[in-house]
């Protein structure tokens, strides 16, 4: 084995190994919905090839506002589920679209795009 | 919604005003536009009222009957008693006005126009390049720039710097798309893509500006039409992508294209046309021949025959007169009417199934679930293994191995398509929901639908399901030398006195063959017995045997008759005239049209039909035998339903409930898939899975078969996709070079890779073909 390809096997699993850091080991803190006036925990999320932030943390017992704004004309993401809550909602360009729900027991719950392609995740505590 | 604002003249004025009005409760976004003096509210329906708004908008001066307010983006929400629940969905929704539909199809109409420009620039620089990236194989040309020649090397900086350009412009939502998700720590088709054709154009220049640290001259060959020929195909299927997923949801579309856009309203004693969107409850509305009803409603005066089908799917016209209802967006005929709306706006049938489907089509068939963990590793998987490629071929490769290692990593990035697999399901999901709602028939969510594939069994509640839930005249024996005709009228005319549903049987069955009616006197009802008066000068007596016996009048002959109707679950009545038997009617509930053949059809998709009923055991038996159930439950108290179907379920099968949607309630839930029959307009059925608009009990048979289409659909989709990206990756890893000498190039790749989602769609599409069958399987 030359030197060089000895470099680029190191380098490949390196490389490797920073994909499986970088895109999997990631421990996300997310950001906490605001309790607002109205009673709702509330958060906005922005919808641009990714949801900005992409966790949040809500407290259970109390209902939830997600206020989605989309800004991007790429159909993967023009609609958001969430699956555990039974949501779903269409979101059009540049529209504010707020999803409700109420989360009754603490975990960790998953919000994807249509496709599946696009993930966020809501952390009931 | 949009509301007048006085105070919004200027720029900044409107900048106040919208600012002021986000800050209430309930107002979701506020923008004012200072030149027509209006604010667009989004607003949450259950937290605010458009009369706040209106008040807010107008620095708090009241505002009494804001009529200018037009619903344009009105969201409303509801946070039903089913909050939280995993499965029945009723999502926060965005308008539901004609306007939405069309603004949809508008987005998707630009963003299709804006690929196609993407596409042609592309291509354009693309078909040069593919010839200039290897001009030693081309006679002539061969001459004008050998290779390793300075004027080639002139020649491919050129190129690089129009690759660029195609990076730029067309590939451009590639890389913005990617660096957005790598900000998340997220990878989808975009890093791939970008990726892949990135690498390559590295490679390329570096190649151009410094090819002398590359130990041999052909390692320093460009990739460059590698660049530009995937950049151009997968923008080219993405825009093919955009045009046929538009088509899977036509159905929403045509749905709301269904809605009336103006209304005749009598106002004032005076007749004038006003948008629908105008129309309030209690509102007389004229609905002219051929013209289209506005909203939900009664018909106060006339009648017509109107064609529903749009909703319900039922072909035959239905027959309207004072007081039945009628379902806005259906089109009158031929006759002419007047009536009063009862649902406008979001509450109309139409905006409720519209919602229904909408919600519905963005729900997830359980299967998805497990698609979304594997396509959540897809990505950054595809990106390993094509490292673990450039490696490999590296070290192990033939010469040029860097060469061959750059194209077997950029093949492997291009050729993964996590689109198809994302797809496969949302698109048939689609698809099969619209395809349901042409039929009538509101599939609630892709849960519903594939349980409803997988039924065993069917359960129908007799009354009102399989049977009209109401008594009709069945037989008349007259005896004694009586004219049936005779006898009846006699019998109405008695009967006509009385409000038993018995006997209201007897006389509108009386109407329906043309006997007049003559006046009785002397009305007498015997409780349990039946009852007796004078019609003319005669004595006559409608009842049961006891009443007869009471009477002293012998039965005869007539008994094996009454036995014989009671046991085919009629109920026959004696009548005596002037003391002497006369003969007897009987009225039963009767079947449905249709009731027979769809249970035959349901049997015939291998299903095993039951029937629910709290009648006797006999008369339940009669009405089995005629209708062909598999299975009575008989005498089977309200409350006790959802138990059987528990039962049944315990038996291990997979059951369907089909009820009313109000007195089957609980049943309904209980049951894995609960089918509610339509009640005129109300169509967003709690308890219900699916909702059958039409009441016909072939909606059961053509659920079943949509969903098992649909399903089977899915399973192509998922299966070839599946399938695609694992044949598509060893290949392009060149698994099968050491074998066969197979090495895919990076073109292939991009055709295959769009071809594949395209392929999806296009299987996705074929539902939209789908037709009900009789019998179907």
């Amino acid at each position: 084995m030359s030197i060089s390809q000895i470099l680029v096997s190191l380098a490949g699993v390196a490389l490797v190994a920073f994909i499986v850091w970088f895109f999997w080991l990631k421990k996300e803190e997310g950001v906490a919905a605001a309790l607002t006036s109205s009673g709702y925990q509330e958060a906005t999320i922005l919808v641009k090839g990714g949801y900005a932030p992409s966790t949040i943390r809500v407290q259970h017992g109390q209902p939830v506002r997600l206020t989605f704004r989309r800004e991007e004309t790429s159909p993967c993401s023009e609609t958001v589920v969430l699956d555990a809550f039974g949501k779903s909602a269409h979101l059009p360009e540049g529209q504010l679209v707020p999803v409700e729900f109420l989360p009754k027991t603490p975990g960790e719950y998953g919000f994807t795009c249509g496709m599946g392609m696009l993930h966020g995740t809501v952390i009931v505590q | 919604m949009v509301v007048p604002s006085g105070r919004v003249h200027c720029e900044s004025s409107a900048a106040t005003v919208s600012e002021e009005l986000r800050g209430q409760p309930g107002v979701v976004s506020a923008h004012a536009d200072a030149k027509q003096h209006t604010v667009e509210v989004s607003y949450l329906a259950d937290l605010v009222t458009v009369e706040q708004i209106a008040q807010w908008a107008e620095t708090g001066s009241p505002r009494p009957g804001v009529a200018a307010v037009h619903p344009m983006s009105h969201t409303g929400t509801d946070l039903g008693p089913d909050m939280g629940t995993p499965h029945r969905a009723s999502a926060t929704r965005v308008a539901t006005d004609a306007d939405d539909g069309s603004a949809a199809s508008a987005e998707a109409d630009r963003e299709y126009r804006s690929l196609m420009r993407r596409w042609w620039f592309a291509a354009a620089v693309g078909a040069p390049t593919m010839v200039l990236s290897y001009p030693w194989l081309i006679p002539g040309l061969r001459d004008w720039f050998p290779r390793g020649s300075d004027q080639l090397r002139g020649l491919w900086a050129v190129m690089g710097v129009f690759a660029f350009a195609v990076l730029a412009y067309s590939g451009s939502q590639f890389f913005t798309g990617a660096a957005r998700a790598l900000r998340a720590r997220q990878a989808n088709m975009h890093t791939l893509i970008a990726l892949g054709t990135g690498v390559a154009w590295v490679y390329s220049t570096i190649a151009v500006i410094a090819p002398q640290i590359f130990p041999e001259e052909s390692m320093s060959d460009v990739y460059y039409d590698v660049t530009v020929v995937v950049t151009a195909l997968v923008v080219l299927g993405l825009a093919l992508e955009v045009k046929a997923r538009g088509r899977s949801s036509e159905a929403i579309r045509k749905l709301v294209g269904l809605q009336a856009r103006t209304a005749r309203v009598v106002r004032d004693g005076v007749e004038v046309d006003v948008p629908v969107g105008d129309v309030v409850v209690g509102d007389e509305i004229v609905v002219r021949p051929g013209e289209k009803i506005p909203v939900d409603g009664q018909v106060r005066t006339g009648s017509s025959a109107v064609d529903e089908s749009m909703i319900t799917g039922e072909s035959m016209p239905v027959i309207k007169g004072r007081g039945d209802e009628v379902i806005g967006a259906t089109l009158n005929t031929t006759g002419a009417f007047r009536m009063q709306a009862t649902k406008v706006g979001a509450d109309t049938a139409l905006a409720q199934i519209v919602r229904l489907v909408q919600d519905a089509q963005a729900s997830k068939v359980p299967i998805q679930r497990v698609v979304d963990v594997v396509s959540g590793y897809f990505t950054p998987a595809v990106m390993i293994l094509s490292i673990l490629g450039f490696v490999a071929w590296y070290d192990l490769g033939p010469s040029p191995a860097l060469a061959y290692a750059i194209i077997v990593a950029v093949t492997t990035l291009i050729i993964a398509c996590p689109c198809a697999l994302g797809m496969a399901t949302p698109m048939s999901l689609t698809t099969g929901v619209g395809k349901g709602a042409e039929h009538g028939i509101l599939i609630r969510s892709g849960d519903a639908l594939q349980v409803t594939s997988r039924l065993d069994t069917v359960v129908l509640d007799k009354t009102g399901t399989v049977t009209w839930g109401r008594p009709a005249l069945t037989d008349i024996v007259p005896a004694g030398g009586w004219d049936g005709d005779e006898l009846l009228e006699l019998a109405a005319s008695v009967d006509a006195v009385s409000e038993h549903p018995l006997a209201t049987a007897i006389v509108a069955g009386a109407r329906d063959r043309g006997l007049a009616l003559t006046e009785a006197v002397d009305f007498e009802a015997v409780p349990g017995h039946g009852v007796r008066a004078k019609v003319g000068t005669r004595s006559v007596l409608v009842g049961n045997e006891r009443l007869l016996a009471r009477e002293g009048i012998t039965i005869g002959d007539l008994a094996t008759t009454w036995q014989r109707l009671a046991d085919d679950g009629k109920t026959p009545m004696f009548v005596a005239v002037d003391g002497f038997l006369a003969g007897l009617v009987a009225v039963a509930d009767t079947v449905k049209d249709g009731s027979v053949a769809a249970i035959a059809h349901l049997k015939a998709a291998g299903l095993q039909v039951a029937m629910l009923t709290g009648d006797n055991q006999r008369t339940a038996d009669a009405i089995a035998r005629l209708v062909g159930v598999d299975r009575v439950l008989a005498e089977v108290l309200p409350q006790d339903k959802a138990d059987e179907i528990r039962k049944l379920q315990l038996e291990g099968r997979k059951v369907g409930m089909v009820g009313d949607g109000i007195n089957d309630a609980p049943a309904l839930t209980q049951a894995d898939v609960g089918f509610a029959i339509g009640t005129g307009t109300d169509v967003a059925i709690e308890a219900a899975d699916v909702t059958l608009i039409s009441g016909s009990l072939e909606g059961v048979v053509t659920a079943v078969a949509i969903s098992k289409a649909t399903m089977r659909n899915v399973r192509q989709n998922l299966g070839g996709a599946f399938g695609y990206n694992v044949l598509g990756l060893p290949i392009a890893l060149g698994l099968l070079y050491p074998l066969f000498g197979i090495l895919l190039s990076p073109l292939l790749a991009a055709a295959a890779m769009s071809l594949s989602s395209l392929t999806v769609i296009s299987n996705a599409n074929r539902l939209r073909n789908w037709k009900p069958k009789d019998g179907s399987r």
